[in-house]
């Protein structure tokens, strides 16, 4: 296993939490029966008794399955990949006689016990084989969003300006310097860090106020932030440099091109299963630089997906003065 | 160079730290050549206010400024009798670079380097000065004020605050709701700058779209009846002539 790093995200049970894998099962079990049932018949009147037949079994037994794998979720993506799929295998196999002991006294005519075993299992061993064969797929995607990650950095102009406002600090106020420096070292750090995994919210914050920091020494009192993060569960997890291009952008289009001062305002806040993150800043639409916001945006929104399919979203809302970009995670839990 | 007189160098960039920073690699290249700091601006704007009074040599000209960037500004330099020469400095802009090194254009980077800085000051009196053609190559953006020298002094005049430009003779007059300017400047050159601001009513006058209020059928000089511009601010009618007539058709719409 040389390669460790790059197949560590591929042979894992998916997320059986997620709306979107929940959506895919759903789909391809329904697929099988309506293929199953089209096998028998292809007249509509037999194929619609056909298809309520094998729904009467199929679908308890599907809802029951996707219940009891949301519910041990958490203790199945513990286990190794092997044991988990021992441990799924024989889940689907107890949910499948549960319900067949359950329906005997519902339907006439229920079939032998072996029957739904071997359904089961082959249902369960193709849905395996395709999420696999999924998550191996999106690997290279995976690795993908890191680089990526490295191309949302930071710009260049960023960099070089704030060099030259350390350089500036050195004679007059070497220990704002040093801070300064350290800022940028930190900064740095994590954007060359390895950044597929998912990072706690409270470091993103961090890592944004040290951002700041720096530009606060360039651009003096011109930049004003407002933070509103009482309501942030400090052990939320979000994919790393997710707000810090955000905020870059901000200063960039919003506070740069003004003389006078304008405040850039970040609320992060729990909403149910959901974390929220808003940012706004001031913004006069002259029509210039959009290309660099939005090739953040794309990218931020590419990597959301890849770490939570449909159950993230990022949203940007321009008025004649104000830009305002949202992003919706699901509330994951880390370890603080 | 004579040797008599010191350079006199204008700082000019919108970040304090970079104004510092460049004050500091002044007062060390100081030691070597004659020079002394003659003014520093945080915007074009202000740069222009200081410029009678201070009356530099040599302008250090950050690119990346609020309201004005550095290369509109070394465009209203230009109208001086004799403009100082400009150093622009910028800490990137891939493309701008490209563009300086096609045109001969001098800059430094930043963080500038003292022995940059000692170099192209000591150039400084031999540079050539900037052509205004190169610099509307660099930014070919329409610039966000048009302006004029009165008496040593250059005038700024935001654009938005323009009614209509018009053509008389020689000059250009511009507009505003206060007063009008003269401008050494062509009104063909002036529509493409600004086409999507400004639309052609005349031969000999362009008018803000911004500042038509409405249309009016009046008498021409020559007794028949034609259409005129009505404008935000003052009384004056422009008339249209007979082929912009669909002008009328087309702004009446966003009017109503």
């Amino acid at each position: 296993m040389g390669s460790i790093n790059q197949n560590a995200n591929a042979s894992a049970l998916p997320n059986f939490r997620n709306l979107g894998i929940l959506l895919r099962i759903l789909v391809i079990v329904d697929g099988a029966c309506l293929a199953a049932a089209l096998f028998k018949t292809s007249e509509p009147l037999a194929l619609m008794e056909e298809l309520i037949d094998l729904s009467a079994t199929v679908q308890p037994t599907l809802l029951a399955s996707l219940l009891a794998l949301a519910a041990m979720n958490n203790w199945l993506r513990r286990l190794a990949y092997w044991p988990a799929i021992a441990a799924v295998i024989a889940l689907e196999l107890a949910v499948a006689t549960a319900v067949y002991f359950l329906g005997r006294g519902v339907f006439d005519n229920p079939g032998a016990l072996e029957r739904y075993w071997i359904f089961t299992l082959l249902i369960t061993g193709v849905l395996i084989g395709y999420f696999d064969l999924r998550a191996r797929a999106l690997s290279p995607a995976l690795a993908e969003a890191r680089l990526q990650a490295l191309q949302a950095r930071i710009r260049p102009h960023f960099l070089f300006n704030s060099i030259n406002a350390v350089l500036s600090l050195i004679r007059k106020n070497p220990a704002q310097a040093e801070h300064a420096l350290e800022d940028l070292a930190d900064l740095f750090r994590v954007l060359m860090a390895d950044n597929r995994e998912l990072t706690l919210i409270t470091r993103e914050v961090e890592l944004c106020r040290q951002y700041l920091a720096l530009e606060q020494l360039r651009l003096g009192e011109r930049l004003q932030v407002t933070w509103d993060i009482v309501d942030m569960p400090a052990d939320a997890l979000i994919p790393p440099l997710v707000l810090q291009p955000l905020l870059e952008n901000a200063v960039y289009h919003g506070i740069e091109p003004s003389s006078v001062p304008g405040v850039i305002t970040i609320r992060i806040f729990r909403d149910r299963d959901q974390i929220h993150i808003v940012l706004r800043n001031p913004y006069r639409p002259d029509g210039e630089h959009h290309a660099g916001n939005r090739m953040a945006l794309a990218n931020i929104r590419e990597r959301l997906a890849l770490h939570f399919d449909a159950e993230a979203s990022i949203k940007t809302d321009a008025t004649a003065d104000s830009y305002e970009v949202r992003i919706v995670v699901p509330y994951l839990k880390g370890i603080t | 160079m004579t040797g008599a007189s010191p350079l006199r160098v204008l700082i000019v960039d919108d970040e304090a730290p970079a104004r510092n920073r460049i004050r500091d690699l002044l007062s060390d290249c100081a030691l070597k050549l004659p020079l002394e700091i003659a003014g520093e601006a945080a915007t074009g704007r202000e740069a222009l206010e200081m410029l009678p009074a201070c009356d530099p040599d040599v302008v250090l000209l950050d690119i990346r400024m609020p309201e004005m960037d550095g290369i509109e500004l070394a465009q209203h330099l230009l109208k001086l009798d004799e403009p100082p020469a400009v150093i622009f400095t910028t800490a990137y802009d891939a493309y701008a670079l490209k563009a300086f090194e096609v045109h001969a254009v001098d800059y430094l980077l930043k963080p500038i380097r003292l022995g940059r800085l000692f170099d192209a000051l000591s150039r400084a009196r031999e540079i050539t000065p900037l052509r205004l053609e190169v610099l509307r190559a660099l930014k070919p953006e329409p610039r966000a004020h048009l302006s004029v020298n009165e008496r040593g002094r250059i005038h700024l005049i935001p654009i938005q605050d323009i009614l209509f430009l018009k053509a008389e003779l020689k000059y250009v007059t511009a507009r505003t709701a206060q007063r009008e300017f003269l401008l050494e400047e062509s009104l063909t050159g002036l529509e493409q700058e600004f086409l999507g601001g400004f639309v052609r009513i005349h031969r000999n006058c362009l008018v803000a779209k911004s500042a038509i209020r409405g249309f009016e059928r009046v008498t021409g000089a020559d007794g028949e009846s034609q259409w005129a511009v009505l404008l935000n601010g003052l009384p004056e009618k422009l008339a249209i002539s007979r082929r912009q007539q669909q002008i009328v058709r087309e702004f009446g719409k966003h009017l109503k």
